[in-house]
C-alpha cells in the first residue's frame, strides 16, 4: 500500500516538474474557484516564477519518492503525509490570494511536522516543537504582512497587490517588506532564525530531511523574490543591503557550524544555512543594483540566486539521501563512528563525492556555476556610486569567498572522515550497500548535478527569463561559441563544458605519456606507514574533532568552545586513572545572546502569568466583568 | 584548431617542462645565500626520473581516492595553466578568468585533503586539516585582490587583466595595485607551501602541512603529486609576474613573440624567486597558529586596496 502512494508521490512530482517547466517557458493560467475555501475562495495562478519553483519541488519529488520506495516502502506510517507534504508545496508557488497561499503553506508545514514527528523519539519530539514553534512565529509575521498589505490595497489578490503597491507610502511599504522577510526568511532559515532548521533536519527520515532542505526551504526563498520584487514594487536600497549583510551572516555562519559538527546529517543541515545565505546575497544584490538603477546587473545577481536554488535542491537532496543511506546501513550519524565506507558502499560513496564536490563549488559541477555567476555580478558594484554600498558590496564578496574555502573544508571532512580509511565501529565495518531504489534516487540527484553543471548554457537561458520576469532589463548573460556564458559583454567569461574537456584530455595526455614511457607497472600494495606500530587501527586515524580543531581555533570568537576534562583517580595514587571523560562542546553565540534571554523572559512571564489562573471559578468571572467595563468604557 | 590544439600543448609542455627547474632554482639559490653549495639547479629533474622508475606503494587501507587523486591533480595543474596568461595575454582557454583558476587549484586541494585522510594515519589527517585551514583562510585575499584589480581593467577575464593594465604607466606607483600586489604575494606563500607557511624542506611531525598529506606517496605517485605542486609555484609566480607587471607581455600568437615574451617572463620570474629565496632565508617559519593572523593581514591589505580603488574613482 505504501508503496502504491510512494509511486503515486514520484508521479505527482513528474507531473509538478512537466507544468512547472511549460509554466518557466512562459505557460501562464489563472484558475478560481470560489467555492472550495471561504474567505476568497481558491485561487491559483501559473506565472515564469511560480513554474521555476512547480518545477524545483517537483523535479526534487522524483528522485526522494523513488528513493523513498527502498527507505520507507515498507512502512505504513508517513506515506499520506509525504503525498500530502508534496502536493501542498507545489500548490504554495501557485497559491493566488491570501487564502489560498495561507493553507498551503500551513498545510506544508504540518505535513512536514508529522513526517518529522513520526519516529517518536525525544529527539523527533524536541525537534518538532522548536519546528512547529519558529514556523508558526513566522506565519504570524506573514500573516500579519499580508493582512495589512490587503486592508491597504483593498484587496486578498497577489495580482491586485502589484498594481496598488506604487501608490502606497514607502513606510508602509517597508514595514510589509520587514514581517514579509521576516516570515519567509525563518522558513528560508537564515541566522538567527535558523533554529529549528539544524534540529529538524536530522531528526526527520532522510527522504523527508532531502525535500526539507532540498525544496521546502526554498520555498521561503520564494516567498521573499514575491514580495520584494513583485507584490511590493521598487523598494529603497537598504531592502538590499539588509539582505546582503544578512546572507553574509548566514552564508558564513552556516559553514561555520557545519565545520565543527560530526553528526553527518546536522553538518548537512548547517551547510544548507550556507546556501541560502549564498541565495540571499545575490537577492539582496539584485535588489540593491535595482534600487541604484542598475537593472542589467540586478537581473544578473537574480538569475545567479536562482541558478544556486536549483543547484542547491539538486545537491543537497543528493547528499541527504546518501547521509540517509549511511543511516539506513550503520544506524549511527556519528562522523566519528563512520569511516571505511567507500569500499563498502561504493554507490553511496560515489553519490556523497559527488554531492561533496557539487557543493564545494568545484568545477565544472552546478555548484561552481551558480556561485561563479554570483561572484560576477558583486564584482560590478563598482558601477554604484555609493561608497558605503561599495563596501557592503566588498563585504559580501569576501564572505562568499571565505565560504567558498570553508565549505571545500567542510566537505573534505564529511567525505574524507565518514568514508575513507579505516571504519571506526562495528557497525560501520559491516555496513550493506543500499537498495537499487535508493540507488537510482541518488543516481537521479547525482546526474542532474553534472548536467546542471555541464549544460549551464542551456539551463541558464530559462533562468534568466524567469528573472527578467521580475526584473526586466536587457539580458545581462549571452552564449558564445564553445559553450560559453559571457557576463556583461566581456567582463567575465566561463564555459564549464570546456573546462571538463580540457580536464579530461590532461587526464588522457598524463596516462598516456606515462604508458608510453612504460611507468605504469602495478603498485604494490602495503599497510600504511606508522612510525614502526605493530598494527594499524582506527584509532590512530584522524577525528571530525580533530580534523575542525584548526578552524576552532581560529573562529573561536565565534565558537567559544569550552573543554572539560575530567579525570577520575584511584584513591591510592592520582597517576592511575581509571575514567576519563573529555567533551567540548560549542556554545552557539545566537543561542547565548538572543535566545537565551527571549526564553529566559518568557518563562519569567508565564510564571507570574500563573498567578492569575487560581482555579476558583469566581475569579474568572470577576476577569470576564472587569474585561467587560473596560471595552465599555473604552468604547 | 590544429593551431590552437598545438599551441595548448606547448604552453603545457613549457610550464610543466620550466617547474622543476624553478624548485631547484629556488633551492640552488637558497643553499647558496646560506653559505652552502647545494644542489644543481636541474636537481628536481633527477629526482622526478628517480621517482617514476620505481614501484609506488599504495596502503591496503585506501580507495580509488588515493590512487587517482596524483592523476586528478596533475590535470588541475595542467588546465589550471592552459588558463593563464604564461607567454601571451592570450591564454589557450581564452573564456578563462582568475575565479575559475582559483577554484581549479581547489579541485586539488580537494582531491589531496582526501587523499591525505584515505590512508588512515594521523600524518595525513593533520596534513589534510591544515592544508584545507591555509587553502580557506587565503581565499578571501586572493578574491578581493583579484576586485581590485579588475575593477581597474574592467573584466576578471585574465588577458584581459593584463592588456588593461599594460597601458597604464604609473602602475607600479598607485597604491590600489601596491597593496593588491602584497596580499596576493603573501598568500602565494600560503598557497604554495612556502616559508613562513610551511616550510618544504621539513619533515618534522608538529609543523608540515603539504609534506604531511603527501606522506604516504611513493614512486610515480609522489613524482605526479611533487611535480604537479612545483607547477604550481610557477603558476603562482606567473600570475604575479603577468598580472602585477604586465609589461612586456605580448598580446598576438606568433613565434617571435612568443619567445620574446619567453625571454620577458624569465626575467622577471627570476626575479620573484630571488625575492622568494631571500624572504625564506631570512624569516623563519611561523607557528601554525600565526598563520591566520598573516592571512588576516593579507586581508586587510587587500580591502585597503579595494578601497582605495573606490576612493581613486
Amino acid at each position: 500500500m505504501a508503496t502504491a502512494i510512494y509511486v503515486v508521490a514520484t508521479l505527482l512530482g513528474a507531473a509538478g516538474a512537466a507544468i512547472g517547466l511549460a509554466g518557466m517557458l512562459g505557460w501562464a493560467w489563472t484558475v478560481d474557484v470560489a467555492w472550495v475555501v471561504p474567505l476568497g475562495g481558491l485561487a491559483l495562478a501559473l506565472d515564469r516564477l511560480a513554474g521555476l519553483f512547480v518545477a524545483l519541488v517537483g523535479g526534487a519529488s522524483i528522485p526522494a519518492s523513488i528513493y523513498a520506495l527502498g527507505y520507507a516502502g515498507r512502512q505504513r506510517r508517513g506515506a499520506v503525509a509525504w503525498v500530502t507534504f508534496i502536493a501542498s508545496m507545489l500548490l504554495v508557488p501557485l497559491a493566488s490570494n491570501t487564502m489560498t497561499f495561507a493553507i498551503a503553506w500551513e498545510l506544508m508545514s504540518l505535513a512536514s511536522y508529522v513526517l518529522l514527528v513520526r519516529r517518536r523519539t525525544i529527539e523527533s519530539a524536541q525537534a518538532g516543537w522548536v519546528y512547529a514553534v519558529m514556523t508558526h512565529a513566522g506565519l504570524a509575521a506573514l500573516l500579519s504582512g499580508m493582512l495589512l498589505l490587503g486592508a491597504w490595497t483593498g484587496s486578498d489578490r497577489f495580482a491586485d497587490w502589484a498594481a496598488a503597491a506604487p501608490t502606497l507610502h514607502a513606510g508602509t511599504r517597508s514595514l510589509v517588506w520587514t514581517l514579509f522577510a521576516l516570515g519567509f526568511l525563518a522558513k528560508a532559515g537564515v541566522i538567527p532564525l535558523h533554529v529549528w532548521l539544524p534540529l529538524a533536519h536530522p531528526a526527520a527520515p532522510s527522504h523527508v530531511s532531502a525535500l526539507m532542505s532540498g525544496v521546502m526551504i526554498k520555498l521561503g526563498l520564494y516567498g521573499l523574490l514575491r514580495a520584494s520584487f513583485d507584490w511590493l514594487g521598487a523598494g529603497p536600497v537598504w531592502w538590499g543591503t539588509t539582505l546582503l549583510l544578512i546572507g553574509a551572516v548566514a552564508a558564513v555562519g552556516g559553514v561555520l557550524y557545519a565545520l565543527v559538527d560530526r553528526d553527518l546529517k546536522r553538518l548537512l543541515a548547517y551547510s544548507s544555512i550556507e546556501n541560502v545565505g549564498i541565495v540571499v546575497i545575490g537577492v539582496g544584490a539584485a535588489l540593491a543594483f535595482r534600487a541604484a538603477g542598475a537593472e542589467a546587473l540586478a537581473l544578473l545577481a537574480l538569475t545567479a540566486a536562482l541558478y544556486h536554488v536549483v543547484n542547491h535542491a539538486a545537491f543537497k537532496s543528493l547528499l541527504f539521501m546518501a547521509a540517509g543511506s549511511v543511516v539506513h546501513a550503520t544506524g549511527t550519524r556519528d562522523l566519528e563512528a563512520l569511516g571505511g565506507l567507500a569500499r563498502r558502499m561504493p554507490w553511496t560513496a560515489a553519490a556523497f563525492f559527488v554531492g561533496s564536490a557539487a557543493i564545494a563549488a568545484l568545477p565544472p559541477l552546478n555548484g561552481f556555476v551558480s556561485e561563479w555567476l554570483t561572484f560576477q555580478a558583486l564584482l560590478q558594484n563598482v558601477h554604484l556610486a555609493d561608497p558605503g554600498l561599495n563596501l557592503v558590496f566588498t563585504l559580501a564578496i569576501a564572505a562568499l569567498a571565505l565560504t567558498g574555502g570553508l565549505a571545500v573544508a567542510c566537505f573534505v571532512k564529511a567525505y574524507g572522515i565518514g568514508f575513507l580509511a579505516l571504519p571506526r565501529s562495528t557497525a560501520a565495518e559491516s555496513a550493506e550497500e543500499a537498495p537499487v531504489s535508493m540507488r537510482a534516487g541518488m543516481m537521479l540527484a547525482g546526474g542532474a548535478c553534472v548536467a546542471l553543471g555541464l549544460g549551464a548554457t542551456v539551463v541558464v537561458q530559462p533562468l534568466l527569463a524567469v528573472a527578467a520576469s521580475l526584473v526586466p532589463a536587457a539580458a545581462p548573460i549571452t552564449v558564445g561559441a564553445g559553450l560559453t556564458l559571457y557576463v556583461s559583454g566581456g567582463f567575465a567569461s566561463v564555459s564549464t563544458a570546456a573546462v571538463a574537456a580540457a580536464l579530461a584530455g590532461a587526464l588522457a595526455l598524463v596516462l598516456g605519456v606515462l604508458t608510453v614511457a612504460g611507468a605504469r607497472g602495478r603498485p604494490r600494495r602495503y599497510e600504511t606507514w606508522g612510525c614502526g606500530r605493530l598494527l594499524q587501527t582506527s584509532r590512530m586515524e584522524y577525528t571530525a574533532t580533530a580534523f575542525a580543531n584548526p578552524f576552532t581555533r581560529v573562529f573561536d570568537f565565534f565558537y567559544r568552545p569550552v573543554r572539560r576534562l575530567e579525570i577520575e583517580a584511584h584513591p591510592e595514587s592520582r597517576f592511575f586513572v581509571r575514567r576519563m571523560a573529555y567533551a567540548n562542546p560549542t556554545r552557539f553565540i545566537v543561542d547565548d545572546w538572543l535566545y537565551g534571554p527571549v526564553d529566559r523572559a518568557l518563562r519569567a512571564t508565564a510564571r507570574r502569568a500563573a498567578g492569575l489562573q487560581s482555579g476558583s471559578p469566581n475569579v474568572y468571572l470577576a476577569y470576564v466583568l472587569a474585561v467587560l467595563l473596560l471595552l465599555l468604557a473604552v468604547a | 584548431m590544429i593551431g590552437d590544439v598545438t599551441i595548448a600543448v606547448v604552453h603545457v609542455v613549457i610550464m610543466a617542462a620550466g617547474a622543476p627547474l624553478l624548485v631547484g632554482a629556488l633551492r640552488t639559490v637558497k643553499a647558496r645565500l646560506v653559505g652552502r653549495r647545494g644542489p644543481v639547479p636541474w636537481q628536481p629533474y633527477r629526482d622526478l626520473r628517480k621517482l617514476f622508475a620505481k614501484t609506488p606503494v599504495v596502503s591496503t587501507t585506501t580507495s580509488w581516492l588515493f590512487r587517482a587523486t596524483p592523476y586528478v591533480l596533475m590535470s588541475t595543474m595542467i588546465t589550471a595553466a592552459l588558463a593563464a596568461p604564461v607567454l601571451s595575454s592570450r591564454p589557450p582557454l581564452a573564456f578563462a578568468g582568475i575565479i575559475l583558476l582559483m577554484y581549479l587549484l581547489l579541485v586539488g586541494t580537494f582531491f589531496l585533503a582526501l587523499a591525505g585522510l584515505d590512508a588512515g594515519s594521523a600524518f595525513g589527517g593533520m596534513g589534510s586539516s591544515r592544508g584545507v585551514a591555509v587553502a580557506a583562510l587565503a581565499e578571501p585575499t586572493v578574491m578581493l585582490a583579484v576586485l581590485a584589480l579588475s575593477l581597474r581593467a574592467n573584466t576578471t577575464n585574465l588577458g584581459g587583466v593584463v592588456e588593461g593594465l599594460a597601458h597604464e604607466p604609473l602602475l607600479a606607483a598607485n597604491p590600489v595595485h601596491l597593496l593588491a600586489f602584497a596580499a596576493f604575494f603573501i598568500v602565494m606563500l600560503a598557497e604554495t607551501g612556502r616559508l613562513p607557511v610551511d616550510n618544504p624542506a621539513t619533515h618534522l611531525e608538529l609543523t608540515m602541512i603539504h609534506e604531511a598529506m603527501v606522506l604516504e606517496y611513493s614512486g610515480r605517485h609522489l613524482a605526479l603529486v611533487e611535480w604537479a605542486s612545483s607547477m604550481k609555484l610557477l603558476l603562482f609566480l606567473t600570475l604575479l609576474a603577468n598580472l602585477f607587471f604586465p609589461w612586456g607581455v605580448p598580446a598576438v600568437l606568433g613565434p617571435s613573440a612568443l619567445l620574446l615574451g619567453a625571454l620577458v617572463l624569465a626575467a622577471k620570474l627570476a626575479v620573484l624567486a630571488l625575492a622568494v629565496a631571500l624572504l625564506e632565508t631570512a624569516m623563519a617559519k611561523l607557528r601554525l597558529f600565526r598563520v591566520p593572523e598573516l592571512l588576516a593581514g593579507s586581508f586587510a591589505l587587500a580591502l585597503l586596496s579595494v578601497t582605495a580603488v573606490f576612493l581613486q574613482r
